[in-house]
């Protein structure tokens, strides 16, 4: 057949991949007749279950088995992996979650018989931080901002051995979404697949974990089948209920409300609110509502923006729908009505962490931002954040994209009450930096507004404004100080059980073991 | 200056985190509430709680005002005895049905004053009208006594003494409404609307802000701070009205300098009720920080 030796093919050693002659019977020719259905049943990569993928994956002691946080605090997939892992005997693995949540109390018990002995998250709530705080793990937890675990999983520095990503839908190749494209009723939904998405890029081996299989192709997805390995059914990967509300209702809170509406006077008169600008809107009851008077501002002014970027809400999906809006980049939506919008909208596109948040990705939609405006627990006189430990020093936060946004935008935005009850939230020193001062702009509390120093031109113009109240910070401090007494240091032991690292992941502060 | 009242922001004295934060949400006045809006088992800490506030809180240049209990108990007296000496610019006084309530608060607060050497006189006084013989009285009661420096409607008791009910349009309140605004005026003082209770219904808000400020108030009484920047916003004088008011003081200022009584502009006269008015707007767009070139 052939009309040529292949022997006489030169510099054939240098030609890496050609494997040989042609072989009429090779198993790349042989031809699949049967009908889509048939072969979508017959010749997929669903496993039969958990426990089967896992041993196909070939996981075994001391590896990195990672988990994404779209499901929040309705996910089910981490304990029921967990489980499973646990039940097959595994030892010694680390968990890298791009967050947990107090669902995941559960994992206590795997620490404590040896199953999980090393943590990467965001953030951890509930449970399962207390214990953490109070000793809990032998090696501190690692706590990484969204980009930084991008940048991270990118360099390698964080390497996936098996990932497992829940995931709303798949078809049985793996092509995966957080939403169903085949009924309205979404049940699991969660919209976009940001975080997982780099998971499946670079793990080195892909279970998707879902309840709902559609027919090939599951397309547009979120997660292609080239980066999956297998894919399991299962009852249910999370709650409804609590991965997501309808809509995200605005605060009605007049505290929220004040400190937001005075967020969007600083925001008009920064200069950065023009035709084309761009924003993210943290996530928290003040900065959500931002979005409203920046809303009335626009229609007001006949300004638009060009892109919305972050966490994604109702609120941003109906400015997106009137027109006020033109793109919208979402690596993770907080509600129903943006998971919905990301399937039925053309220009709401999800975009993976890496794209959002990498320092390594100069085009990181962070670095496009003109303004973010993002919550915080408390902050310092030097403008440092700390979103990721309460006022008594107790994991309860994740830092997220906080410290990505808040480097990236040109100018960011922090909005805090002055006090939670009789708690200062502006203090000398945060409990945990996580954010690093330098990074932070402006900061808008209910009783006064501070601008960082180092941006005196800001600072002029919201003065030229004459309708925002501008105080320094320090002066914020000492109203919160009169007005609540200065707080008594935590009681702390030496031992450290978790780390801040800033998102290119060097180690901005630690966190220790709080005295029962 | 004139004191402003568009807003007077009611919280109840029991709350200690409303009553450190009250001042924040921009009303002209706050009331501090020592009575409807505290059940009779927490009197004490509401008396106690508001005198310490407004005795350790700085709460700018608000003005601060306490609504006491009735003085037909025990409960009204004690109040006076305490928040008298805790300074606040004005006591307001409940369900006001004749001239001779208002004076008999007012010997009680003369005693006070006296008997801790704060200047006779420097407390003040409101009085809430919420009853059919109070809005006969209104005029009466407005006149009573110099201290006075407004009058209220409290419309859920006035309604339900009328045994009628509150409706939308409010024309069951239009009566006693018009009565108040006029008594008020008659006086020299101030008339204060009642409060908008469907906290979530800012549009009737607005709506009902509307008809009062038409009838003539100065301003409304608000139950949440949300209501404060919507009943604001229907007080802030239209552009063409600061424009206007900003060319009356010009022309005042500019009669003045050259020494001349008689003051007009546009070939109009400029008389006194014009030039009030003209300062009212200019107040009134300065609240709102609505930006003016002004001399």
């Amino acid at each position: 057949m052939a009309s040529f030796k292949f022997d006489e093919i030169p510099y054939l050693d240098k030609m890496s991949a050609v494997f040989g002659p042609f072989d009429p019977d090779c198993e790349a020719l042989k031809k699949d007749t049967r009908t889509l259905n048939d072969k979508q049943r017959e010749h997929n990569k669903v496993e039969p279950s958990i426990e089967a993928a896992i041993e196909r994956s070939g996981l075994c002691d001391g590896k990195t088995i990672s988990f994404h946080h779209h499901f929040r605090n309705g996910d089910f997939v981490v304990n029921m992996v967990l489980d499973t892992i646990a039940r097959m005997g595994f030892r010694n693995l680390t968990v890298a979650a791009s967050s947990l949540n107090e669902i995941h109390e559960p994992l206590i018990k795997h620490i404590q018989n040896g199953v999980v002995t090393h943590i990467e998250t965001s953030g951890m709530r509930g449970k399962l931080a207390d214990a953490v705080s109070q000793g809990l793990m032998d090696f501190p937890v690692i706590f990484r901002s969204h980009g930084g675990r991008a940048a991270a999983i990118e360099t390698g520095e964080l390497h996936i051995d098996v990932a497992f990503l829940g995931a709303s839908t798949s078809d049985p190749y793996g092509n995966a979404n957080g939403y169903s494209r085949e009924s309205e009723d979404d049940g699991t939904s969660c919209g976009s697949l940001g975080y997982a998405k780099m998971d499946a890029m670079h793990a080195d081996h892909c279970i998707i974990i879902t309840d709902t299989i559609v027919p090939f192709p599951n397309a547009p997805f979120g997660i292609p089948e080239s980066q999956v390995n297998s894919v399991v059914k299962v009852d249910k990967v999370g709650d409804a209920n609590k991965i997501g509300s309808g809509a995200t209702r605005f605060t009605t809170n007049p505290k929220e409300l004040l400190i937001a509406q005075t967020a969007s006077y600083v925001i008009e008169n920064s200069g950065y609110f023009y035709n084309g600008f761009s924003m993210q809107m943290g996530s928290g009851g003040a900065s959500l509502a931002v979005a409203r008077y920046i809303r009335e501002r626009m229609l007001e002014k006949n300004i638009k923006a060009r892109f919305a970027l972050g966490g994604i809400t109702g609120q941003i999906v109906e400015m997106h729908e009137e027109g006020l809006i033109q793109r919208i980049l979402d690596v993770q939506s907080f509600d129903k009505v943006a998971a919905q919008s990301l399937k039925n909208n053309r220009f709401h596109q999800q975009i993976d962490a890496s794209y959002y948040a990498s320092y390594l990705n100069r085009g990181a939609a962070v670095n496009q931002l003109d303004f973010v405006v993002l919550s915080a627990m408390e902050v310092d006189t030097d403008f440092n954040v700390n979103v990721l430990t309460g006022s008594n020093g107790v994991i309860r936060g994740a830092i997220g994209g906080h410290p990505d946004a808040a480097a990236g935008a040109s100018m960011t935005v922090v909005v805090t009450p002055l006090m939670r009850g009789r708690i200062p939230c502006v203090l000398g020193r945060v409990n945990t930096i996580v954010t690093p001062g330098r990074t932070v702009d402006v900061v808008v509390t209910d009783q006064g507004t501070a601008v960082n120093p180092n941006r005196p031109e800001l600072l002029e113009r919201f003065r030229k404004a004459g309708c925002i109240e501008l105080v320094s910070i320090e002066e914020l401090k000492d109203r919160a100080e009169r007005l609540c007494g200065k707080p008594a240091p935590n009681d702390y032991d030496d031992k450290i059980v978790g780390l801040s690292l800033y998102r290119d992941n060097t180690v901005i502060d630690v966190i220790r073991k709080v005295k029962a | 200056m004139k004191q402003l009242r568009r807003t007077m922001l009611f919280v109840p004295g029991n709350n200690p985190g409303m009553l450190r934060d009250a001042h924040i949400y921009g009303s002209d006045c706050i009331m501090f509430d020592l009575e409807d809006s505290v059940s009779i088992r927490e009197k004490d800490a509401a008396r106690f709680l508001v005198y310490k506030s407004l005795t350790t809180f700085s709460y700018g240049n608000k003005e601060l005002v306490v609504r006491i209990n009735s003085l037909d108990s025990k409960l009204g007296l004690d109040d006076l005895e305490a928040i008298v000496r805790a300074q606040p610019h004005v006591i307001r006084l409940p369900k006001t049905e004749t001239p001779e309530d208002v004076t008999q608060c007012e010997r009680e607060i003369e005693r006070i004053e006296k008997e801790t050497g704060i200047p006779v006189g420097k407390t003040r006084m409101m009085a809430a009208i919420e009853s059919a013989k109070g809005v006969l009285n209104a005029r009466d009661i407005a006149l009573s006594s110099k201290r006075l420096i407004g009058i209220a409607l409290g419309a859920e008791d006035y309604v339900t003494d009328l045994k009628t009910f509150r409706t939308a349009d409010g024309i069951e309140l239009l009566f006693a409404r018009s009565m108040i605004v006029n008594a008020a005026r008659a006086a020299g003082i101030d008339a204060i609307d009642t409060v908008y209770s469907d906290i979530n219904n800012e549009e009737g808000l607005i709506r009902e802000t509307t008809l009062i400020r038409t009838l003539g108030f100065d301003g409304k009484s608000v139950i949440n701070p949300r209501q404060i920047p919507p009943v604001h916003k229907v007080f802030t004088p239209t552009q063409k009205d600061i424009q206007k008011a900003l060319a009356v003081m010009g022309a005042i200022k500019e009669a003045n300098s050259r020494g001349s009584g008689v003051i007009s502009l546009n070939g109009k006269m400029i008389d006194k009720p014009v030039a009030e008015r003209a300062q009212y707007v200019i107040e009134l767009a300065r609240a709102a920080r609505v930006p003016m070139q002004e001399d």
